[in-house]
């Protein structure tokens, strides 16, 4: 079970019609890859965040699969075009079964 | 006549050698956020002998790495700050008060980092900022002591930090301070460990050539606590100390001893002039 965990996301607040936007988003995530040993020898059990998704009003923009080799706190940065007014839905997948989100308005003017 | 002459140009050119070696800082600026200007580059305050120009660490790093600094959303060392925001309001220990039941809002600590270690006049000592945080929770919250380089302790340095950057360091050497100054200083220019070095033997004479894969800065530590990206998490100044130290091969001081302490109090006045940084990025 992962602990601390907790998503950023940096959306403007305003875009022209039609406009490129980027989009940062930040999870506070150890990313244990399963493949260290405590100091007793034993495999410390794998538990990251398997995948990261963005919709904007219902519509996929971003679907990324994450690997275990991918550092703490996984960061990731993209483009998406706004056509119109709405809401950025972010969800965040962890190993041990639990979704993560958060949501942006951006409005169109 | 004509020989000498010889013998002096080629006593030039071997000079000049060395010195291409030499990968300066680069000329980057430093601005947070579009907002906070740092000072990265400034005059060597007078006490330090041997160094015109003092550099801050940002200065010595790849632009990828600059940039992570650059804006608090990349910061990593940010989400330590955030974690101590919330310790700052909770309340803990028997006399069941926070942080900011005394001190307010976090804001309210602007310009402490940039004056500290500095002298305490109740205790009879020098004391660094975790010190202060440790005296705090002992004597007025009641609560337990956090470990001198522990996560918890890091992170709140890092808040206090946070609400200085932009701001000179500016600890005072003289008064009551002065004699843990010079032990400090006797410490920065004393060779340890099997490979005897000094930290002045990198940071003050090679500081811009490379440890290996390295790019050598001027060991300030106007940028601590630092987020490393080699160990994903924020460093405070003694760990890095300790680090150093034991990459002298040497047996190190333990972090919060009061040879660090001094160690930290003349290696802050060497940045005396450049601006509070912390958390910054390195690598």
């Amino acid at each position: 079970m992962a602990s601390g965990v907790k998503p950023r996301v940096k959306v403007p607040k305003t875009a022209a019609a039609g406009e490129t936007i980027t989009i940062k988003t930040l999870i506070s995530h150890k990313m244990e890859s399963g493949q260290r040993k405590d100091d007793d020898g034993n495999i410390i059990p794998r538990s990251i965040i398997n995948r990261f998704t963005a919709d904007f009003n219902g519509q996929n923009v971003i679907d990324v699969t994450l690997e275990p080799a991918i550092s703490t706190n996984p960061y990731f940065q993209f483009e998406a075009v706004v056509p119109e007014s709405g809401e950025f839905n972010f969800t965040w997948y962890d190993d041990d079964g639990s979704v993560y989100e958060t949501a942006k308005k951006i409005t169109v003017g | 006549m004509k020989k000498t002459t010889l013998a002096v140009c080629s006593i030039a050119v071997l000079w000049v050698g060395p010195q291409l070696a030499v990968a300066d800082p680069d000329d980057d600026q430093l601005v947070i956020n579009e907002e906070i200007s740092i000072v990265t580059e400034v005059a060597a305050p007078a006490h330090v002998e041997n160094l015109s120009t003092i550099y801050s660490g940002w200065r010595f790093r790849s632009d990828e790495t600059q940039a992570v600094q650059m804006d608090d959303f990349d910061n990593p060392g940010m989400i330590g700050v955030e974690n101590a925001l919330v310790d700052w309001d909770t309340v803990e220990g028997t006399a069941g008060q926070s942080c900011a039941g005394c001190h307010g809002a976090a804001e309210d600590m602007a310009g402490v980092r940039a004056v500290y270690p500095k002298w305490n006049e109740e205790k009879g000592l020098v004391t660094t900022l975790e010190m202060e945080v440790n005296n705090c929770r002992e004597a007025r919250m009641g609560a337990d002591k956090w470990k001198y380089t522990g996560g918890d302790m890091t992170d709140m340095v890092a808040l206090i930090s946070s609400v200085s950057r932009g701001m000179p360091v500016n600890v005072a050497i003289d008064g009551p301070a002065q004699s843990t100054w010079e032990e400090g200083k006797e410490l920065y220019y004393t060779r340890t460990g099997q490979l005897e070095l000094s930290c002045a033997n990198c940071h003050e004479d090679s500081y811009g050539m490379m440890i290996r894969a390295d790019h050598l800065s001027q060991g300030q530590i106007n940028g601590f606590p630092t987020y490393r990206l080699k160990n994903t998490k924020l460093n405070s100044v003694h760990a890095r100390f300790k680090g150093c130290v034991r990459d002298t091969r040497a047996e190190t001081y333990k972090p919060g001893s009061p040879e660090f302490v001094a160690l930290e109090l003349y290696v802050a006045s060497r940045g005396n002039g450049l601006s509070v940084e912390g958390p910054s990025v390195r690598n």
